[in-house]
């Protein structure tokens, strides 16, 4: 018996052994090559998956900045490289992914995820080993709250929920708004409660406050509610689905005051779902491809020329993200992770093409909104309301 | 000699021997105490997500190989013990940070008894849920199981999206970080063994008699739908218990990550693996989780992103050269056997100890 076990013991020490090498082989294949020339930057995005054209948005918009960044002579004298990775959308693949970034390519910092649930699973790896990472579109406001290099460029939740009383109040000039909420969804609760805390700061009133659960079709009931009260517009913080519906039923109910909402609204299937029932309603969003602005102009034919398309809010984001980063990088008095760091943290009316973003004490961005008009299949920009 | 499923040669390998296993732990452990600093934290994760899927995959070849019941409701389970485990662990953390430790030391043995009492708790749920769903699903067959434990699987994934306690659609975070490697890989072999004992007892040829003809079966006597309860509540338990190893270790649960695709998941490793070989799950959840992460320079170098397509692909060549599976109803020991066997016929008996096995 003693003989046998020993047998087994080796062969299996022999297997184990050609496993590891095998292993070991495949994934080294192309180590890091650290050269004194360049920064490397990691980017996790959903590539692949069902989010996959939010992730390869956010690295188009990515890839533009560098290219411009690295046109005009770099940081510091070296050039940025991009190293990204695809998470599949998964939150586990995700961490694996910013952990080889850290750890295998030596990343200076990091851009990315898109989605919360991405970014709150990369965030305290990030945290762990002390490198700035900066989420360009993650909303959720726990993100930041991982660690104090955790960053991001977009505004989160309860700020469209104040965007949108302050333009009721002051561009609208109404005074009676209807709230029809989804209770099953934070985000929709997070943008009602704002807006109806500023809306009668504002000396405004909240004739109603009805809710939905998202998933439902029929709202029938909740708009006759509303209908009685007569307000002079309905805030309807939800997803394009339900709104969609929501404006075509409160029609055959007759009621013909506007809708108003966030950037959950921001998809073409609005008006595929809506159809002309939400033409004038309007909706609080990151971006306008409509924005006179010249930086905004300038990104677009850029993008346009690069990748064919016209872009959307999230590569605009991804853009802002790394245009940040870098801004940073060559403020920062050296590439050492604290000192990116804080020249990210103290980062001040950067105007990038989401708006002025300036980073707070909770390493959010403190930056403007633009308000959309539904308008006949187009979104129409409106205004831009700063915080 | 044939290797019939229903007579499973026993292994002598020294695997019945509780040594074995008890020194397999040991060794885990030191490999904790002593060497997992050194490893790269890369490296480590795959590992440490080799051995969890290991810990699914084998608990999943209990339901679906052993007993032949095609469930795919497994993530499912995954997300009731982890949840459960995860739940506990915030609200005994948050009552007493003490747990986690200073930061430089890290959680001592009170997070060790925490954890393991978390994940026991987690496990308990899963079964319990398993119990639930395999009473009244398992008196169908087949195709019909398969949709029902998968509608089951949505049915969780749909309540956890909506519980509020722990975070909803937005996932749950800020979870403790008690997994380490000393854990995952005892929990990886306690369910080896564990499950490999059951299908070499009695009781598990109850199982095998199950899948390999429920009417016959039935007709000796064999109480079909309690065996197959049995078989469902001992999976989930373990699929609860890696379910609460994966949220301590990642920190972050989102109801998303226990969609139908990851049971998909578990279900290609048990199939890849050969239904009914406890190897073959362990080493396909290895294969498939390195291959994954193996495949990466391929993109970064092509800048394609082709990673998922060549791993499908590679499913597919597999599957058709070994339609069984990498080992079919094999285990370890079978292959050591008949490469005993080989050795003898080759060198003819000198090897005293093969006898004695081969006569027993």
């Amino acid at each position: 018996m003693q003989l046998v076990f020993t047998n087994s013991l080796r062969r299996h020490l022999i297997k184990l052994s050609i496993a590891a090498t095998l292993v070991v082989a495949l994934t080294s294949c192309k180590k890091p090559v650290a050269i004194d020339s360049e920064i490397v930057i990691g980017e996790v995005g959903s590539m692949t998956g069902s989010e996959a054209t939010f992730g390869t948005s956010t690295h188009n918009g990515i890839e533009l900045a560098v290219k411009q960044i690295n046109a005009v002579g770099g940081v510091k004298g070296k050039k940025l490289r991009i190293v990204s990775l695809d998470d599949q959308g998964k939150p586990e693949e995700a961490a694996t992914a910013v952990t080889k970034l850290i750890t295998q390519d030596k990343v200076t910092a990091i851009l990315g995820e898109v989605a919360s649930s991405r970014s709150l699973a990369m965030a305290p790896i990030a945290q762990q080993y002390k490198i700035p990472m900066i989420t360009p579109s993650s909303t959720n406001p726990k993100v930041t709250e991982q660690g104090d290099h955790i960053f991001r460029v977009c505004f989160i939740d309860p700020f469209q929920g104040t965007v949108m009383a302050k333009f009721a109040l002051e561009t609208l000039k109404l005074k009676k708004v209807a709230i029809l909420r989804d209770v099953k969804n934070d985000y929709s609760v997070g943008l009602a409660d704002y807006f109806t805390e500023t809306f009668k700061k504002g000396g405004g009133e909240i004739v109603v406050d009805q809710s939905y659960s998202a998933g439902e079709s029929d709202f029938k009931s909740q708009l006759t509610a509303i209908r009685g009260k007569a307000p002079e517009a309905i805030f309807v913080p939800g997803y394009y689905t339900e709104v969609g519906l929501i404006a075509r039923q409160a029609k055959e109910l007759q009621i013909n005051a506007p809708l108003l909402g966030g950037d959950g609204w921001d998809s073409p299937k609005l008006k595929e779902i809506g159809q002309d029932a939400i033409n004038g309603s309007y909706f609080s969003n990151h971006y306008s491809e409509e924005d006179k602005s010249p930086n905004v102009q300038d990104f677009i034919s850029k993008y346009k020329e690069a990748f064919g398309v016209v872009p959307d809010g999230l590569a605009a984001m991804g853009y802002d993200a790394a245009k940040v980063l870098a801004d940073a990088m060559t403020r920062a008095p050296s590439l050492a992770s604290k000192d990116i760091r804080d020249a990210i943290a103290a980062t001040k009316d950067y105007s990038g093409v989401t708006g002025k973003i300036t980073i707070d004490a909770m390493r959010n961005a403190v930056k403007s909104a633009v308000v959309l008009k539904v308008d006949g299949g187009v979104f129409k920009y409106q205004t831009t309301i700063n915080p | 000699m044939t290797t019939h499923p229903l007579t499973h040669p026993q292994s002598k390998t020294g695997l019945q021997s509780l040594w074995v296993w008890i020194a397999a732990v040991a060794v885990v452990w030191i490999f904790q105490f002593f060497f997992v600093g050194y490893v790269d934290p890369y490296y480590f994760s795959i590992v440490m997500y080799s051995g969890i899927n290991a810990t699914l995959a084998v608990s999943l070849n209990l339901v679906n190989g052993f007993t032949g019941q095609f469930s795919m409701g497994h993530a499912g389970f995954m997300s009731v013990g982890g949840y459960v485990s995860a739940l506990t662990t915030s609200l005994v953390v948050a009552k007493y940070p003490g747990i986690m430790g200073v930061d430089a030391g890290g959680p001592g043995i009170e997070g060790a008894i925490l954890l393991v009492g978390a994940l026991f708790l987690g496990g308990l749920v899963a079964s319990l849920a398993g119990f639930l769903v395999g009473l009244p699903s398992l008196r169908l067959k087949g195709d019909y199981l398969a949709i029902v434990t998968l509608g089951f699987g949505e049915i969780i994934r749909v309540i956890v999206l909506n519980l509020n306690v722990v975070g909803g659609a937005r996932g749950m975070a800020n979870i403790p970080a008690l997994t380490n490697f000393g854990w995952v890989f005892s929990v990886c072999i306690f369910t080896v063994f564990t499950i490999w004992r059951i299908v070499n007892s009695a009781h598990g040829r109850r199982f095998l008699s199950v899948r390999e003809d429920e009417i016959a079966a039935e007709a000796m006597g064999v109480n079909t739908t309690a065996v197959k309860v049995r078989a469902f509540v001992m999976g989930a338990f373990f699929a609860g218990v890696a379910g609460g190893l994966f949220a301590h270790y990642l920190r972050y649960l989102n109801p998303q990550t226990f969609d139908f695709n990851r049971s998909f998941e578990i279900v290609i490793m048990v199939v890849l693996g050969g239904m009914g070989s406890i190897t073959g799950s362990v080493l396909a959840a290895l294969l498939l989780t390195v291959l994954k992460e193996a495949l990466r320079p391929l993109q970064e170098i092509t800048r394609l992103d082709f990673r998922m397509v060549i791993y499908s692909l590679m499913l597919i060549i597999l599957m058709l050269n070994k339609p069984n599976g990498l080992m079919g109803t094999r285990e370890i020991s079978d292959v050591y056997q008949s490469f005993r066997e080989k050795l003898r016929v080759r060198f003819g008996a000198n090897q005293g100890s093969d006898q004695k096995g081969a006569k027993k």
